[in-house]
C-alpha cells in the first residue's frame, strides 16, 4: 500500500525540504534572469533573425521584401567575389595557422628551457596582443610602404632592385596580411602553449632522463610533444577560429583589394550588409562563416579529441 | 654556485640569440613606428634607414595630432565603452553563473545548454539583425549600441560557472547558516572569492573590446562616439593621408594606454589570457 | 666496491644546506632505506644519485664506475618515482619498453618511417617484447598490457613503474617513497612484494622513505636523515634498541620515546628531579630515553599523575606527567592492566639495561660498567 504509507508519513518531513527546494528554485530562476533577458535580445533573437535574413531579399530601407528561399545562396555559387573571398580566406587560415603555431611553440620552448630573460622575452612576443590592432596595422603599413617603407630601403641596400608593393600587389597583398596575422597570433599562441609546458610533470622528465634519453629530442619526442597533445589540438582550433575572422586589417589597409585579390569573408559580409545595405545576402554570407566555424569545433570534439587525451 | 651560473651562462647563449633575434623581428612595427613619429615627413620621403632623426621633430608631430582630433575624447569614448561593457558582463554573469554552479532549479539544464550553443556563435553572426535594429530605434552613434550587444557574455557565465562549482559547498551553507540571504551570498560571498577569475575575465573582455574595430564601424559614424581603433581610422583617412609622421604618432598615443597597463601587470595579463584562452 | 657508495656529497639551495657532507654505502643486493622527515634532504640526495640532480662537491659511484660526471642516461640506474611517472600516451607494454629502447636501439632506429628501414631492427624488436613480457608476467601484468595508464588503479600503475625499473637489470634500484600513493592495505601487502623483487633483482636499492615503519619492515639497514646529515646508519634493530643520537631515539618508535631530563654528580651518579636513579654516567647534564613498553607501573618509582589512557586493543597508552619534573610520560602496558583513574597518583619504573643515556649535545653515552645488568631501578 505505498500510497497509504506516504499518505501517513508526518507533514513535517516532506514540507521543509520540499519549501526549501521551492525557494532555491524561485532563487536560481531570478538569479539567471537578468543574463536570460539579455541573452534572448543580444544573441539568441539577432542570431535567429540572421538565420530568416538570409533567406530573404532584404535591403536596408527597401520597402518591400520576401522570401526567396535559397536564391541567396545560389548567387553566392555564381559570385566570383564571394568564391575569391572564400578562397583568400582559407589561403590566410592556411598559413597563418601553421605559421603561428611553430612559431608560438617554438618561442614557448626557448622561454622554457631557461631562466634567463623569461618574462622579458615573454612581454615582447605578447605586446601585439594587447595592442591597438588599427593602429599597428598602420605601422605595418608605413613598415611595408613600397617607396618610404623601411622593408623596401633595406632590401634595396640588400641590391633588390625593385621589392614588392607588398600591399598593392595582388600577388604580395595576401602574404603581407598573413605575415601580419601571424605576427598577432604568435604571443597569443606561446601563452597557451607554455601553459601547457607548465602542466607537464617534471617527473616524467626525470623518468625519460633515468629511462636513458640523452638528447632534447627524445625527451621531446617521448615526454613533450605527446603531452602537449591537448594544448596544441586546442590552439590549432582557436588559431583557425581567430584567423578565418581576419577583419581589422583588410579593413585598414586595403578593404580587399587590389581587385579583390586581398577580399576575405567578413569583409565580404560587411560590405554587401553595411555599404551595399543587402541584408538578406550578408546574412547568408554569414551563416557559411558560422558554418565554417562550427565545422572547426565539430572537427575538435569528434575527429581528432580521442587521440591526444589520455584517460 | 657561481661555477654552475658561469656554465650555463654559456650554454645558454644559442638560446638567449635565438630569442634575442626573433623578438627583434617581433619588435620591428613598434620599433620602426616610434622612430617615424619623431621624424619630419621629408626624412621619411627620403626612406632612410636611420632610427634616430636628423631633426628631431616629434614634438611637432604629436602637437599636430592632438591638435588635429580629439585623443582625450576618442580615449574617454574606449574607456566608457569597455567599463561599460565589463560591468554588465560582470552584473549579469556572475548571479547566473552562481545559480547554474549552486542552486537547483527547473530549466537549468536547458539554460547550461544555451550557454554552450551561444559559445559556439561569433559575436558577427547577431550583427545584422541588431544594427537593423538600433537604427530604427534611433540607437546608432550612442554608447547603448556599442554597449548593449555585448552585455551578455556567454563566455564569462561559463568561465565563472566552472570557477564556482571548485568553489566549496560548505562556503555557501556556511553562509546560509550564518542568516546572509540568497542574493547576498553573490555579491558578499561568491564574488569576493572570484576575484582570480574576474580579473582574467576582465582582462580579456577590456584587451578584446578596446581593440574591436567590427562593430563601432558599424554602429558609430562620426568623431563624437568614436573609439580609439575608429579614431585611428579616421585620422589615416581624413586628416594625416600620406603624413606617416603624424599617423605613426596617431598610432602610439592610442596603442599606448592598454600597453602600459600590460607592462605594468604583465604577470596578471598573461595568466589573465592563458586561463581565458579557450575563446578566441 | 659494487652497488652504490656516496662520498662527502653537499648540495647548497641558495643558503640553505640540503645535504651536509654526506657519505653512504649501499652494497650490492642491499636493502637501504634512507628515512627522515620531509625536507631533511633525502629525496635530493636520491635524486642527485639518479643523476636528475647535481651535487656541489662530492663524489659518486655506482657498480664499481665513478658516475659523479656522467649523465641520468649512462648511471644504469632505475628509478621508481613517487607518482609512478609513466607515459600517459604510452600502453603498458611500450612503457616497459621505454629504458630497453633507448638504451639498445639508436636513435636512428627509433624513428617513425626511416627506423623500419634499418636493418636488424625486428629482431632487436622481438627481443625487447619477450624482455618486456617477462617483466610484466613477474609482476602479474600480462593481461594489462594494452592498457594506458589512465585506465589503471594505482597498485597497478605502481607495479607497472616497478616493471619498468627492473626491466633491464640495473646495477642500482631507487625508489622515491613509492608506497606514499597507495591506501594503506595495499601498501601492507606492497611492501613484501618489492623486498620480494629485490630478493629476485638483486640489485643495489636505495629506498627513500618517511614512513619508519616501512623503513623498519623493509630494509637491511636503516639510514636516518635529519637536516641534510646522516644520523647513523645500523640494522633496523640497532637504530630502535640502540640509537646514538637522541634525534634517532625520538624520531623511530611510535609512540614517542620518552625522555627525562636528569644530572650526573661527580662521582657518576645520575639523579631524577633530585633522586638517585642508580645509573651511571659522566658527570654533567644528562638526558635518560626509555621506550614506552620498556616503562612499568610499580609500587614505588617516579611519581607521576595519570593523565589519561588511549585503547588500541592489543595494548594500552597511559599518558602521566612527572610529578615533580612536569615532563610528560606515555606508557605501554597490557589491556588487561588495572586502569588508573586520571589525576591518580602512580609510580613508574623501567630496568637499567632499557634506559638510554644522551650527553647534552644528543650524543649517546657508552652504557656504564657501574650499572648491574639487570638491576631493577627504582628511586631512592
Amino acid at each position: 500500500m505505498p500510497e497509504a504509507m506516504s499518505a501517513a508519513a508526518p507533514a513535517s518531513f516532506e514540507a521543509r525540504p520540499l519549501r526549501l527546494a521551492r525557494g532555491e528554485a524561485l532563487v536560481g530562476l531570478l538569479l539567471s534572469l537578468p543574463a536570460g533577458v539579455a541573452y534572448f535580445l543580444m544573441l539568441l533573437l539577432p542570431s535567429l533573425a540572421t538565420i530568416l535574413l538570409a533567406f530573404t531579399d532584404y535591403e536596408l530601407g527597401a520597402l518591400e521584401w520576401g522570401w526567396i528561399g535559397a536564391a541567396n545562396f545560389e548567387e553566392m555559387l555564381e559570385d566570383r567575389g564571394f568564391a575569391v573571398a572564400l578562397r583568400n580566406t582559407v589561403i590566410y587560415v592556411g598559413f597563418v595557422t601553421p605559421l603561428s603555431i611553430l612559431l608560438g611553440l617554438g618561442a614557448a620552448l626557448l622561454i622554457e628551457a631557461g631562466i634567463r630573460g623569461r618574462a622579458l622575452f615573454r612581454a615582447v612576443f605578447f605586446l601585439p596582443v594587447v595592442s591597438l590592432t588599427v593602429a599597428m596595422a598602420a605601422a605595418w603599413q608605413y613598415l611595408l610602404h613600397p617607396t618610404i617603407g623601411p622593408l623596401n630601403a633595406f632590401l634595396r641596400l640588400l641590391g633588390v632592385a625593385s621589392p614588392p608593393f607588398w600591399l598593392s600587389s595582388s600577388d604580395w597583398v595576401l602574404l603581407s596580411l598573413g605575415a601580419i596575422g601571424t605576427w598577432e597570433n604568435i604571443g597569443y599562441n606561446m601563452v597557451l602553449f607554455l601553459a601547457g609546458l607548465s602542466a607537464i610533470p617534471r617527473e616524467l622528465y626525470h623518468a625519460a632522463e633515468v629511462d636513458g634519453t640523452k638528447t632534447w629530442l627524445d625527451r621531446f619526442r617521448l615526454v613533450t610533444w605527446p603531452m602537449l597533445g591537448p594544448t596544441t589540438l586546442f590552439v590549432l582550433t582557436i588559431t583557425m577560429i581567430r584567423s578565418i575572422r581576419v577583419f581589422d586589417t583588410v579593413a585598414v589597409l586595403t578593404q580587399g583589394g587590389p581587385n579583390k585579390a586581398s577580399e576575405v569573408l567578413l569583409h565580404t559580409m560587411y560590405k554587401e550588409g553595411f555599404t551595399f545595405l543587402r541584408l538578406g545576402y550578408s546574412a547568408a554570407i554569414t551563416l557559411v562563416f558560422l558554418m565554417m566555424v562550427l565545422g572547426l569545433v565539430w572537427l575538435q570534439t569528434k575527429a581528432l579529441d580521442k587521440r591526444v587525451h589520455y584517460g | 654556485m657561481a661555477k654552475r651560473d658561469l656554465r650555463s651562462l654559456w650554454a645558454d647563449t644559442p638560446r638567449l640569440l635565438v630569442l634575442g633575434f626573433l623578438a627583434l623581428l617581433l619588435l620591428m612595427p613598434y620599433i620602426w613606428m616610434i622612430s617615424a613619429s619623431v621624424k619630419p615627413l621629408d626624412e621619411l620621403f627620403r626612406a632612410s634607414l636611420n632610427l634616430w632623426p636628423e631633426r628631431f621633430y616629434g614634438v611637432e608631430n604629436y602637437r599636430q595630432v592632438f591638435s588635429q582630433i580629439p585623443v582625450f575624447g576618442y580615449l574617454w569614448n574606449g574607456v566608457v565603452v569597455c567599463a561599460g561593457i565589463l560591468f554588465f558582463q560582470l552584473l549579469f554573469a556572475v548571479p547566473a553563473a552562481y545559480a547554474l554552479a549552486k542552486l537547483n532549479f527547473p530549466g537549468r539544464d536547458l539554460v547550461l545548454g544555451l550557454v554552450m550553443l551561444g559559445l559556439l556563435v561569433p559575436p558577427h553572426v547577431p550583427a545584422l539583425p541588431l544594427y537593423v535594429a538600433f537604427s530604427k530605434m534611433g540607437l546608432l552613434n550612442t554608447y547603448a549600441a556599442l554597449i548593449l550587444p555585448f552585455t551578455i557574455s556567454v563566455f564569462a557565465i561559463f568561465l565563472f560557472r566552472q570557477f564556482f562549482k571548485a568553489l566549496p559547498d560548505e562556503l555557501v551553507h556556511a553562509a546560509r547558516l550564518d542568516g546572509i540571504g540568497e542574493f547576498e551570498i553573490v555579491w558578499r560571498v561568491i564574488l569576493p572569492n572570484a576575484w582570480p577569475a574576474a580579473t582574467a575575465f576582465a582582462i580579456f573582455s577590456v584587451v578584446a573590446h578596446w581593440n574591436d574595430l567590427f562593430w563601432p564601424l558599424i554602429v558609430i559614424e562620426g568623431q563624437a562616439r568614436a573609439t580609439p581603433a575608429l579614431g585611428v581610422l579616421y585620422f589615416r583617412s581624413d586628416e594625416a593621408g600620406d603624413d606617416f609622421a603624424a599617423l605613426m604618432a596617431a598610432a602610439v598615443i592610442m596603442t599606448l594606454p592598454l600597453v602600459l597597463a600590460f607592462l605594468l601587470a604583465q604577470r596578471r595579463f598573461v595568466e589573465g589570457i592563458a586561463t581565458t584562452g579557450l575563446k578566441g | 666496491m659494487q652497488g652504490i657508495s656516496i662520498r662527502s656529497v653537499s648540495r647548497h639551495f641558495g643558503s640553505v644546506k640540503a645535504l651536509d657532507n654526506v657519505s653512504l654505502d649501499v652494497a650490492a643486493g642491499e636493502f637501504v632505506a634512507l628515512v627522515g622527515p620531509s625536507g631533511c634532504g633525502k629525496s635530493t640526495l636520491m635524486r642527485i644519485v639518479a643523476g636528475i640532480e647535481s651535487a656541489d662537491a662530492g663524489s659518486l659511484s655506482i657498480g664499481s664506475r665513478d658516475v659523479s660526471a656522467l649523465r641520468a642516461a649512462e648511471r644504469n640506474v632505475a628509478m621508481v618515482f613517487q607518482n609512478y611517472a609513466l607515459y600517459p600516451h604510452l600502453t603498458v607494454s611500450e612503457n616497459i619498453a621505454v629504458p630497453l629502447a633507448m638504451r639498445r636501439l639508436s636513435a636512428l632506429e627509433r624513428l617513425p618511417l626511416i627506423g623500419h628501414m634499418m636493418p636488424g631492427l625486428s629482431q632487436k624488436r622481438a627481443a625487447i617484447a619477450t624482455d618486456v613480457l617477462q617483466a610484466a608476467q613477474s609482476l602479474g601484468l600480462d593481461a594489462l598490457l594494452d592498457r594506458k595508464p589512465g585506465q589503471l588503479s594505482g597498485g597497478q600503475r605502481q607495479r607497472v613503474a616497478l616493471a619498468r625499473a627492473i626491466v633491464r637489470h640495473p646495477d642500482a634500484f631507487l625508489m622515491d617513497e613509492p608506497l606514499s600513493n597507495l591506501d594503506a592495505a595495499l601498501r601492507v601487502q606492497t611492501r613484501r612484494e618489492i623486498v620480494e623483487i629485490h630478493r629476485r633483482v638483486g640489485a643495489a636499492t636505495l629506498y627513500v622513505t618517511h614512513d619508519q615503519s616501512e623503513a623498519l619492515t623493509m630494509a637491511d639497514r636503516v639510514a636516518v636523515m635529519q637536516a641534510g646529515q646522516i644520523l647513523q646508519v645500523s640494522s633496523p634493530e640497532a637504530i630502535y634498541h640502540d640509537p646514538q643520537d637522541i634525534r634517532v631515539a625520538t624520531f623511530i618508535g611510535s609512540p614517542r620515546i620518552n625522555l627525562i631530563s636528569a644530572a650526573a654528580d661527580a662521582a657518576g651518579h645520575v639523579h631524577i628531579a633530585g633522586k638517585l636513579s642508580g645509573l651511571h654516567a659522566t658527570p654533567g647534564p644528562v638526558t635518560i630515553a626509555i621506550r614506552p613498553e620498556n616503562l612499568r607501573i610499580e609500587s614505588n618509582g617516579i611519581p607521576c599523575v595519570a593523565e589519561g589512557i588511549e585503547f588500541l586493543g592489543e595494548s594500552l597508552l597511559l599518558h602521566a606527567r612527572h610529578s615533580a619534573g612536569n615532563e610528560a610520560f606515555i606508557i605501554r602496558l597490557p589491556p588487561e592492566m588495572p586502569r588508573p583513574h586520571d589525576g591518580e597518583v602512580i609510580h613508574l619504573a623501567f630496568e637499567a639495561k632499557h634506559a638510554l643515556l644522551f650527553d647534552q649535545n644528543g650524543k649517546r653515552l657508552a652504557p656504564s660498567k657501574h650499572s648491574a645488568q639487570n638491576q631493577e631501578l627504582t628511586l631512592a
